[in-house]
């Protein structure tokens, strides 16, 4: 297993390799200079030249890819042309922004989504199993910005009952250690601020999750139907085992593999693709960071920013195959 | 079996409002105390450490205000980005400033002035006993510190030169010198005579940033620790998410600020920033779409204020393309074919007035006398045919991808113009790309027809009228590529004079050229509109679009 671990880990170099050469070429193809974008709509074409030289942007492409990988394997992830900062010093903030936020929505997603897809196969072609499987699939094509508003408008305008946006109340001060505001405040020890990040949490973690919930509770469903012919299920039962214990015992563990599956890709897609509800939600994530990097042409973000989550997609993704061998001991890595 | 889903069921519902009522509790105090009003809002004030010693009067409030985007950068002079400027109007001050809702000059750090004759050598008395918020002296020194520091910068730097016409060493500089001669004077000298100069001066970037500050710091970190004179003083930024700033108890103006604390946060969706402020966790929001005006005009709590207009929106034609949009007399006609009061009807709530020139009727040397050239489709036919176009003609018509506060959709406006194009027997072919290619090709003069727009900087009409449709201005910001020789003449002389009725009449005459040759079809000034809650007051837009809010208040 160790073995196996250092492989995959070793095959991350040439993973992450394509995708930096992938990325720096898409976004030298889009139209539309960072210079310009620096100096706005008042620009002059003089200062645009300046500015691409001052930015090593008038470089040959080939040249100024290398001096970005050697700054990279210096740790040095560039600095921000729009902020003037250096990257590893901003995304941090935006990386834990987002990855308390995917926790949540993951938490969510696969709690209700499991135990949806359980009872919708144990009780198969009953009402509830209808209900479950119309609501998966409302959940999958919803869009989320209108689901987002709708929950603003339902929970926080007419009922009042939780917090529109934000990561916290704009005039709540968190020291920030981690930048998980989660951990931040148990540090603290100030539990009004904890509950005020829970309830914080809430709306967009709920939207966030409905299309993962539903992928899952799908996945789910399929995944023990099929377990629940399987003979040994026939033979718990002709035990006497009570069906409940046949179900989470017996059928759930021989069926999760593809579910587990289905949660890491899902837990990688939504790092990465928050971007949505990042935006109706006030929250200041990695999806957003990337997304106005774009619109800024702000090569070394972009660059970085996808690189590092490409870095944590790959690492989910080995989380979960590491993970079929702890479930199923028929699954060996050497 | 058919029974147990029933409990399930049940039992999720029942999980689930356990869950909603936990999380309810928590917000039920403040939120019930603030539809309480009074004191509910004193109750939620107490519940925070830091005011709970002080009584209720003597608390100036916190003011929350949401926008759609963080500033890129806290020290003003970097940057040409609006949400910078608005918080830092609050943090630093120019040597002078605008009127409350004009551009007229106004004395600031700057209490006095005086022109020579030849327009060449400024003096300028600056108020005594102001102190930056490092408890830096304010003084002739720390001005000339600051404009040396700008004038030895470049373009990636500081956008200064856009202003100032380069840096030290540069051809087109107008400053030549700039000297303390005593504690509180200093004089600039300019190479030729500038007339926007005092309006320039006034313009958030050129914010006198304390010299202490900057060496301690060095350009990087005061950029995110600025310090400044003004009435707030730099507390907290955390991007995308919020800037804290404090009352400043030492500024220099008696009584003021009126507010304890000001906080920016970002919320970018339009729809949930409204949403924000009707659950009151916000008190200002500003980029409102104007569909979304009459709900908050329909809320007894909120209330819409209005930023004077100092923008023009237009349907632009690039007048050296191989098309028919070359010959004016076409674009004349197709003046005639834009629906302007439809427009604003539909798209900007009303809040708009139509344009019939280059600039907004606030800034001085505006032409009244101008007639618009009336919406007449027949006429426009006509007016077609006489131009050798009876059966109409073939265009790509550009319109931007984003929300402008000038154009706020502008994919249904140009659909609007291609429908009334088509009345005539125009074909309009709608097309967009993103925002920064938008901006690159119209520079660079690659669309036929394309819809754009412009807030003025310093609110003179230099601004305007040379910066949009100049010759000089053809690869900057005239996308129309229109060069009028008679016109650049007339723009030059506004330019060195300094006498500000002449340069109006000059201005006049120079709109009734581009009146005459409409390389535009100027659309409308649109009054962009924030909203807030019934609580705040003294909160008043200036049309530059950014303002410090040291009159505002909050009744409790």
């Amino acid at each position: 297993m160790g073995a196996y671990t250092i492989r995959r880990i070793l095959l991350l170099i040439p993973v992450l390799f394509g995708v930096s050469v992938l990325v720096f070429s898409i976004i030298h193809l889009i139209p539309g200079n960072p210079a310009q974008v620096i100096l706005g709509q008042r620009a002059t074409a003089d200062a645009i030249l300046e500015v691409e030289k001052q930015l090593g942007l008038d470089q040959p492409l080939l040249l100024q890819y290398f001096t970005y990988m050697g700054d990279l394997f210096t740790g040095d992830l560039g600095t921000s042309l729009k902020t003037k900062t250096p990257i590893s010093e901003e995304i941090w903030g935006y990386l834990a922004a987002t990855m308390e936020l995917t926790f949540v929505a993951m938490l969510i997603a696969i709690f209700v989504g499991v135990n949806a897809g359980i009872i919708s196969a144990w009780f198969h072609n009953s009402w509830f199993d209808y209900i479950a499987m119309v609501i998966a699939l409302i959940g999958v094509s919803i869009p989320i910005f209108w689901l987002g508003l709708m929950e603003q408008y339902i929970f926080s305008v007419k009922l009042g009952w939780l917090p529109s946006t934000g990561r916290t109340d704009p005039s709540t001060t968190i020291d920030t250690v981690t930048n998980f505001y989660l951990i931040d405040t148990l540090l603290q020890g100030d539990f009004k601020a904890f509950k005020e990040v829970v309830s914080h949490l809430i709306l967009p973690g709920v939207a966030l999750a409905t299309i993962p919930m539903a992928i899952i509770a799908r996945m789910t469903r399929a995944s023990m139907l099929e377990v629940m012919k399987a003979d040994y299920i026939r033979t718990a039962r002709a035990k006497g085992l009570s069906s409940f214990w046949v179900v989470y015992k017996h059928s759930l563990r021989n069926a999760v593999i593809p579910v587990l599956t289905v949660i890491g890709l899902q837990t990688g897609l939504l790092l990465g693709g928050a971007i949505l509800t990042e935006t109706i939600f006030g929250w200041p994530g990695i999806g957003r960071y990337i997304y106005d990097a774009i619109e800024a042409r702000d090569y070394p973000v972009i660059q970085s920013g996808i690189l590092i989550i490409a870095t944590i997609f790959v690492f989910i993704n080995l989380i979960v195959d590491l993970l079929y061998a702890a479930v199923d001991p028929r699954i060996k890595y050497k | 079996m058919k029974r147990k889903p029933w409990l399930l069921l049940l039992l999720l519902t029942f999980m689930l409002s356990l869950v909603l009522i936990g999380c309810s509790n928590d917000e039920e105090e403040p939120e019930q105390s603030e539809e309480t009003e009074e004191p509910g809002e004193t109750k939620e004030e107490t519940e925070e450490p830091t005011e709970s010693e002080e009584p209720a009067e003597s608390t100036g409030g916190t003011l929350i205000y949401a926008r759609g985007g963080d500033s890129t950068a806290l020290d003003p002079i970097t940057t040409t980005e609006g949400e910078t400027f608005r918080v830092t109007e609050n943090i630093f001050e120019s040597l002078l400033t605008y009127g409350e809702q004009d551009t007229t000059i106004q004395p600031n750090l700057a209490k006095e002035w005086d022109v020579s004759d030849d327009g060449l050598t400024y003096t300028f008395t600056l108020e005594e006993g102001v102190k930056f918020h490092d408890g830096t002296d304010f003084n002739a020194e720390a001005v000339v510190y600051n404009f040396e520091r700008w004038m030895n910068g470049d373009a990636e730097q500081f956008p200064y030169y856009t202003m100032f016409g380069g840096y030290k060493g540069d051809e087109g500089h107008i400053i030549e010198s700039v000297e303390a001669t005593d504690e509180h004077t200093v004089v600039f000298t300019l190479k030729r005579p500038q007339a926007p100069f005092l309006k320039n001066l006034a313009m958030s970037p050129f914010g006198i940033a304390s010299p202490t500050a900057l060496e301690e710091m060095g350009a990087e970190e005061f950029n995110q620790n600025p310090v400044g004179t003004g009435p707030f003083k730099f507390v907290e930024w955390r991007r995308e998410e919020r800037i804290v700033l404090e009352k400043n108890p030492d500024y220099w103006k008696e009584g003021l600020p009126k507010l304890d604390e000001v906080i920016y946060t970002v919320i970018p969706d339009n729809s949930a920033r409204l949403n924000a402020l009707m659950t009151g966790e916000v008190d200002l929001i500003d980029g409102l779409n104007p569909s979304d005006i009459q709900r908050v005009e329909d809320d007894p709590n909120l209330q819409i204020i209005e930023r004077p207009s100092m923008n023009v929106g237009y349907l632009g034609f690039t007048v050296n393309r191989d098309n028919p949009l070359s010959d004016p007399a076409v674009r004349v006609a197709l003046s005639h074919a834009v629906p302007k009061k439809d427009l604003i009807e539909a798209f900007y709530a009303g809040y708009a007035e139509p344009a019939k020139t280059v600039m907004p009727p606030s800034v001085e040397g505006y032409n009244d006398e101008i007639e618009d050239y009336a919406y007449d489709p027949e006429l426009a036919k006509e007016l077609l045919a006489e131009a050798g176009y009876p059966d109409g003609f073939e265009i790509d018509l550009w319109y931007m991808p984003v929300p402008r506060p000038y154009i706020p959709e502008g994919e249904k406006i140009a659909e609007v113009i291609q429908q009334s194009f088509a009345q005539v027997g125009v074909t309009a072919n709608l097309q967009t790309t993103d925002w920064a290619s938008y901006i690159e090709q119209a520079t660079a003069g690659e669309f036929d027809a394309f819809l754009l727009g412009w807030t003025g900087d310093n609110g003179d009409a230099d601004n305007f009228i040379y910066t949009l449709l100049d010759k000089d201005s053809i690869g900057s910001n005239n996308n129309t590529h229109y060069a009028n020789d008679e016109l650049h003449d007339i723009l030059i002389e506004a330019q060195t004079i300094t006498d500000q009725e002449q340069r109006n009449e000059l201005y006049k005459q120079a709109q009734e050229i581009i009146h005459k040759d409409a390389p535009w079809v100027p659309l409308v000034h649109s009054t962009p509109v924030v909203a807030a809650k019934k609580s705040v007051s003294g909160y008043v837009p200036h049309p530059t679009g950014s303002e410090a809010v040291t009159n505002t208040s909050i009744s409790e």
